[in-house]
Formats: C-alpha cells, sequence, structure tokens
C-alpha cells in the first residue's frame, strides 16, 4: 500500500532500493552514505527478504560483492562516500567492462563544503569516466524513485548505473510518497557468457568497443528521461541549468524573477539535444551546480561559443563550497536578503575527542615521550575520530591523507632516513587498508612503530561494526611482525606511565613494531549501558 | 503558515528530537517538510545545527537563506547568537540560558544575553533549571520545545501528539514526563 514517510535522503534510497526487489547492499561506512546501509539493516522486510547487508571491509570489497551477486543474477546496491570511489575505483570502472545481469546500483555521496571529509571531489566524474548512466536527485521522493528506475535501467542497458547524491540530499529529510506494490527480489540466474566476465584483452576490446557504442544511446535516454525536466517563465532569455540538489536553491529564488529558462540535469551523460536547443533560444546560460564544474567545461571545451556560458569557472558561482540559496540568488541577478552580521562574541567550538575516549591517553603518551625523549619524532596519522589529535591540545600529528597512509607513508619517511616514525591508525581503518602497508613495512623490517588504537568499533560514523575485531594480533603476526614487539596495552591514564614506556622501548628499536592500545568507545559503551539499564 | 526555523546547539544536546517532533506534528497537519541536519565529524563535541523547514505549500531549498529564519530554537545560548545573521527581521529567538562550556576561550555569557537582548524577540528559558526542579534531566529539549509552541504556530496539544508518537515505544512514563516538559516550557514566556 502506498504511504507517506518522512526520510532522509538516505532512508528514502535504501527503501526504494528495497522496492525494487534488493538482493544486498554492500557498503563501508562513510558520511554522508552510512545511513543506507544502517536502514537496510533495521529494515523487517530487508529481514525477511534476507537482504544481505553486514558491513564490508572497505569499497572495493564492496563493489566486487556486488557484482558478484549481480553476475548471479540479483539486485546489488553499493554505497560510500566519494572518496571511497577511490577506493573501489578499479571495481567500479571495469564493471562498465563486464557489464551486468543483476541490476547494480553504486550510489557515491559527495561532501562539498567537506562537513566530514578530506576533499571536494565530485563523483560525477567517476560516472562518465567508466561510461556509464548516472542519476542525481533533487528530492527525497526523487531520490526513492530514481532508486528504483537506475535498477531497471541498469538491467535493460545490462550497465551499472551511479547515484550521485551531495550532503544535503543524504542528511535532509523530507516526506516521500512510497509505492503500492514491492517488487520480488529476482531469482538465482548466474551469467553463462564467460566472454562478457572475463576481461582478458580479446573479451575487453570487444566489450570496450561495445560499451563506446552505447554511449549515443546513453545521451539520447538522458535527452528523454523524466528526470530531466524544463520549465519555463516569460519569454526568457536567460537560460539555467541547474543540477541536482543544485535545482532547489534556483527555484528557491525564481519567484521573485520576472521570467527564466531552466533546465534540470539530474540523468547523465548531458542531454546534449536539450542542451543545444536551450543555447538556440537564449542569451546566456548559468550553470548551476553543488561540487565542480562537471557541466559548466562541457559546455565551454576550450574554442570559443556563440553564447556566455556562467557558473563556477565564470566566477558567477563560488568556485568551491556547496552552494546554497543565497549565492545561487546572487548568481540569478537576484538582490541578497537583508541580514544582520555575525556576532563577533561568538567563537569557534570545533570537534574534540570525547571526555573519556581512549586515543586521548594513546596521545597523552605520544606526546610524553616527544616532549621529553625524542623530539625529533613524526607522527603519522589516518582517517578517524583520532585524526582529531592533530588539533590542541595534543596537537600531535604531521598527516592525514587517506585511510591506510599513516603506515605507509611512515615506512617512506624511515626509507628516506627520518629516525622516529609513528603511524596511528583505527582498528577499522587498518582492516580497510592498513594491512597491505603493514606488509610491506614487515617485509622490509622498517624502523617504524605503529600504534592500532582500537575502540573496537567504526567510532567516526556512529559505531558501526569494525571487521577484524578480535583479530588485530593473529592479523599482524600472520602477516610475519616478530612476536617479540606487539605489545597490547590498555589506554587509561592510570596506565600513562607503562604506555610512555612501551612507545620509548619501541620507537628506540631499529625495526617494526606494532602497539594496540585496546579500550571500547566511549560512545558505543554509553549506549550498551543504557540499553542494558532500560531492560 | 510557513516557518524556517533554524535549530541549533551542541552535539548530544537533543536538537534532532526537537526537530523529530516538529516535523512529526507538521506532517500530520498534512504540511510540506524539509530538514536537513548535520551527521558525523562536527557532532563531536561541535556546534552542531539543522534547518527545518515547515509549509502550506512546496518547499523548494533544503537549506534557509541568511536572513529569512523565522525562529531559532536553541539548546545553547552562544549557539543561538551564532546564527543572528538567519534570522529575519522580527524573527524570533527561543534558547536555553545555560552555557555549555567545552572550550577555554567561552565568551562572558553576561555579554551573550545582552546581545541576545538586543535583537529583540528572544525568550530566554532556564531549562535546565525547570527540568532539575522537575526530576526530568532528560527531557531539556521538550522544555525549550514547549517555550518555542508559540513562535512555531504549533500548539502543545498537538506537539504532545506528536511526543506520544515518537516516544511511546520507551513506556508511558517518558511520554508523560516529555508531555510534562512541553507544559512547564510553555508557561515560560
Amino acid at each position: 500500500m502506498s504511504e507517506k514517510q518522512l526520510l532522509l535522503g538516505d532512508h528514502a534510497i535504501a527503501l526504494g532500493a528495497l522496492h525494487a526487489g534488493l538482493s544486498g547492499v554492500y557498503a563501508y561506512p562513510g558520511t554522508p552514505s552510512t545511513e543506507i546501509t544502517e536502514y537496510i539493516q533495521l529494515s523487517p522486510l530487508a529481514r525477511e527478504r534476507k537482504v544481505h547487508s553486514r558491513w564490508c571491509t572497505n569499497e572495493k570489497t564492496a563493489m566486487e560483492a556486488a557484482l558478484g551477486m549481480s553476475f548471479a543474477g540479483k539486485r546489488a546496491l553499493v554505497c560510500m562516500k566519494h572518496v571511497g570511489m577511490n577506493v573501489c575505483a578499479d571495481p567500479f570502472v571495469n564493471s562498465g567492462m563486464t557489464g551486468v545481469n543483476g541490476g547494480v546500483v553504486v550510489v557515491a555521496a559527495d561532501d562539498p563544503s567537506m562537513h566530514s571529509s578530506q576533499d571536494e571531489q565530485d563523483s560525477r566524474f567517476y560516472g562518465k569516466f567508466a561510461m556509464i548512466p548516472t542519476f542525481e536527485p533533487s528530492t527525497q521522493q526523487d531520490a526513492y524513485n530514481m532508486v528504483q528506475s537506475a535498477f531497471e535501467l541498469s538491467e535493460s542497458l545490462k550497465l551499472p548505473v551511479l547515484l550521485r547524491v551531495v550532503t544535503r540530499m543524504a542528511h535532509s529529510r523530507a516526506v516521500v510518497t512510497t509505492n503500492s506494490s514491492i517488487r520480488d527480489c529476482n531469482k538465482l540466474n548466474p551469467s553463462e557468457n564467460w566472454r562478457d566476465w572475463v576481461l582478458l584483452p580479446v573479451n575487453a576490446r570487444k566489450k570496450n568497443d561495445m560499451l563506446t557504442a552505447l554511449q549515443p544511446k546513453l545521451h539520447e535516454l538522458s535527452d528523454k528521461s523524466e528526470f530531466n525536466i524544463q520549465n519555463k517563465k516569460g519569454n526568457g532569455k536567460k537560460g539555467i541549468i541547474a543540477c541536482g540538489i543544485a535545482y532547489n536553491y534556483v527555484m528557491e529564488n525564481v519567484a521573485d524573477m520576472q521570467e527564466y529558462d531552466i533546465l534540470r540535469i539530474s540523468q547523465y551523460p548531458l542531454p546534449t539535444e536539450k542542451i543545444r536547443s536551450m543555447a538556440s533560444r537564449c542569451d546566456s546560460i548559468l550553470v548551476v551546480e553543488d561540487g565542480q564544474p562537471f557541466v559548466e567545461e562541457q559546455l565551454l571545451g576550450v574554442l570559443p561559443h556563440s553564447i556566455e556560458i556562467k557558473g563556477r569557472l565564470s566566477g558567477a558561482l563560488p568556485r568551491t563550497g556547496e552552494l546554497n540559496p543565497d549565492n545561487v540568488r546572487v548568481a540569478l541577478g537576484l538582490k541578497a536578503h537583508e541580514h544582520a552580521e555575525p556576532s563577533e562574541t561568538v567563537v569557534a567550538r570545533p570537534p574534540a575527542l570525547c571526555q573519556g575516549c581512549g586515543h586521548r591517553s594513546v596521545y597523552d603518551a605520544i606526546n610524553n615521550v616527544i616532549r621529553n625523549k625524542y623530539p625529533d619524532t613524526k607522527v603519522f596519522g589516518d582517517i578517524g575520530c583520532y585524526t582529531l589529535g592533530a588539533l590542541p591540545p595534543f596537537s600531535a600529528l604531521s598527516s592525514c591523507v587517506d585511510m591506510g597512509a599513516s603506515i605507509t607513508m611512515a615506512k617512506g619517511a624511515a626509507d628516506a632516513g627520518l629516525e622516529h616514525a609513528i603511524a596511528i591508525i583505527g582498528d577499522s581503518t587498518f582492516t580497510h587498508s592498513g594491512m597491505t602497508g603493514l606488509l610491506d613495512a614487515i617485509n622490509e623490517n622498517a624502523a617504524i612503530t605503529v600504534i592500532i588504537s582500537d575502540n573496537l568499533t567504526t567510532a567516526m560514523t556512529g559505531g558501526q561494526d569494525s571487521a577484524g575485531l578480535n583479530k588485530y594480533e593473529a592479523i599482524c603476526l600472520g602477516l610475519g611482525l616478530d612476536r617479540n614487539h606487539l605489545h597490547v596495552v590498555e589506554p587509561l591514564p592510570k596506565n600513562m606511565d607503562e604506555i610512555t614506556r612501551v612507545i620509548t622501548e619501541e620507537l628506540e628499536y631499529r625495526g617494526l613494531s606494532v602497539i594496540i592500545p585496546r579500550r571500547e568507545c566511549i560512545q558505543t559503551l554509553s549506549r550498551k549501558m543504557k540499553k542494558q539499564n532500560a531492560k | 503558515m510557513k516557518r524556517d526555523i533554524i535549530l541549533s546547539g551542541v552535539g548530544g544536546q537533543g536538537i534532532l528530537s526537537i526537530a523529530t517532533i516538529i516535523g512529526d506534528a507538521a506532517m500530520n497537519k498534512g504540511m510540506f517538510i524539509k530538514q536537513a541536519e548535520v551527521h558525523g565529524m562536527s557532532q563531536r563535541g561541535g556546534d552542531v545545527h539543522s534547518h527545518l523547514r515547515i509549509s502550506d505549500e512546496q518547499i523548494a531549498s533544503d537549506l534557509i537563506g541568511i536572513g529569512c529564519a523565522d525562529l531559532i530554537i536553541s539548546m545553547e545560548p552562544m549557539e543561538a547568537l551564532r546564527y543572528k545573521p538567519s534570522l529575519k527581521k522580527g524573527g524570533w529567538i527561543v534558547t536555553s540560558k545555560t552555557p555549555f562550556v567545552n572550550i577555554p576561550n567561552y565568551p562572558d555569557v553576561e555579554k551573550i544575553y545582552e546581545e541576545l537582548r538586543k535583537i529583540g524577540n528572544v525568550i530566554l528559558v532556564d531549562a535546565e533549571e525547570i527540568a532539575k526542579a522537575n526530576q526530568m534531566s532528560r527531557s531539556v529539549n521538550m522544555i525549550l520545545l514547549g517555550a518555542a509552541a508559540d513562535a512555531l504556530g504549533l500548539d502543545v496539544k498537538t506537539l504532545s501528539e506528536s511526543v506520544a508518537r515518537i516516544f511511546g515505544a520507551k513506556g508511558k512514563e517518558i511520554v508523560e514526563m516529555n508531555v510534562r516538559a512541553l507544559q512547564l516550557g510553555a508557561e515560560q514566556k
């Protein structure tokens, strides 16, 4: 039965996928995508249908498992934050080459303005790179509808489909009207055509020709897409192209405009005929898109053109950062709303590690060693709550680049001659992308000290399961670590002397050591206690 | 009716519960809703805010434009003042009086009150005191919501029905306590 629900964008995607007959979601937690998988994990429908929803070790294993489910004939969803696309780029791009059997939809949640990320990359480039269709919803209702259309399109074209959202879509709620009927899951139906799936050059060349030959059809589908809508008032000579969520910011302001000619783009590759037609009747086109100037650049090229194209590159909109109703309003040529200036009394309230968090004791110990013993020590950080160790009062980190880079960068710096190098990495990040780097370091017995700060969970995204729980010593020893240089400590202020001593000794050792400070995340612990008390 | 509301506070203070109740109440009145939240790293003791828009008519943007908010509801006085540029002329601020001091350079709170009062339509609620006096320390946010009911254009009865729906699974006692918190808040003017 059709019903109305107040849904987060992420939840609308999850529910849409379930209603499209999803058989498995594969994902690694990452803001702002995490809630898609969490919704499916808690869904009674998913439980009833035995939909796979356990967290994966990283985005690459997720993408590959989804491709396997598709090979077997069923529908799979892959979810990640934008930088996760880099991790799964190999299977993602090559899934365009193999194509799919059961439908595959990949959700990339971008984070313009970097609310909780290290860069502002725009996943639409990945869709173009892999030469597959990309959808970009403007509303939560779109998100719910589009994921279902995306599965249909995926199976009809035999290609994966990318669904790109931004933070403001993923983490914004609105009322969604759901379908009156729910599609059944696909039956097991493994692909029998090995030539589709074995990307030996002899097959891959054929697949590449097929994918390339399909491109004009994809443009045509975008031109006909019900998601690429036109909206006109008066005899507008001012064309506006608005992509995904940016359409909302345009529509928020159009009541104050005399005339306009808007094309909303929510399906890519570009609807070329629609754009050409707009160009023939307008004097200028303003491109409003959240993220990087993906559409604007494609319209511009490098040679002169007959009409003016404005957007992030021309300076009509800010070159970086997320769009909002205010900067779009100014770009539309309207006067900014009257408003008060910010108060000078207000100060910043930066995020900080929780009181009682084990990472705090780890940083205190590291700083003791640096202060009292080896001031030349450099600490290479990683992605997680403990990245906050870069800020006061700890100010302990020298680097933080991507998942797993702490270990490999520490090794590279040691290779270059840095005497005292520490890598600090969380438990979940270690299994995501740290294990392979540790093997490199072990194989050369690199003189670095790796600290796996284990809080038994993926804390920063809200406490999801950590793939290597209870296996960290076994993993390190299995990779070949010398047992004498593996230590487990409990990061509590009362153990400060011991932890400081262990770090000092291992920094002095001219080989590889791993120290595992282990104590449960204070957030997951207090949630557990609350649950217990409620019983 | 249309209300553009900024909800603000510090991570963990319960602004999302306020948003959930208002959202449910608005949905039951058949209104349109958009609510943009902040999740992730920004929650770790940092400032958090949410844009909540309810209207009888379709809403386009998930974000509220600068100078366009009808109302700021804040769990913390400095966090209320942070969004001063968002407030439209003649808009309302309903904020808890109690500062949440987790930074070394927290400003003089009297100065914050003074600036807030200068803005005009401000209700400073001693929500934590009221909660303490009534043994409902976990309902500070509902006291605040009660105090904002008038400015929201939603009556306490409507909000209470939403509290019953949202907190229903937590038991009758929790519902009753939060409904009482709404009423206590509504008496603060």
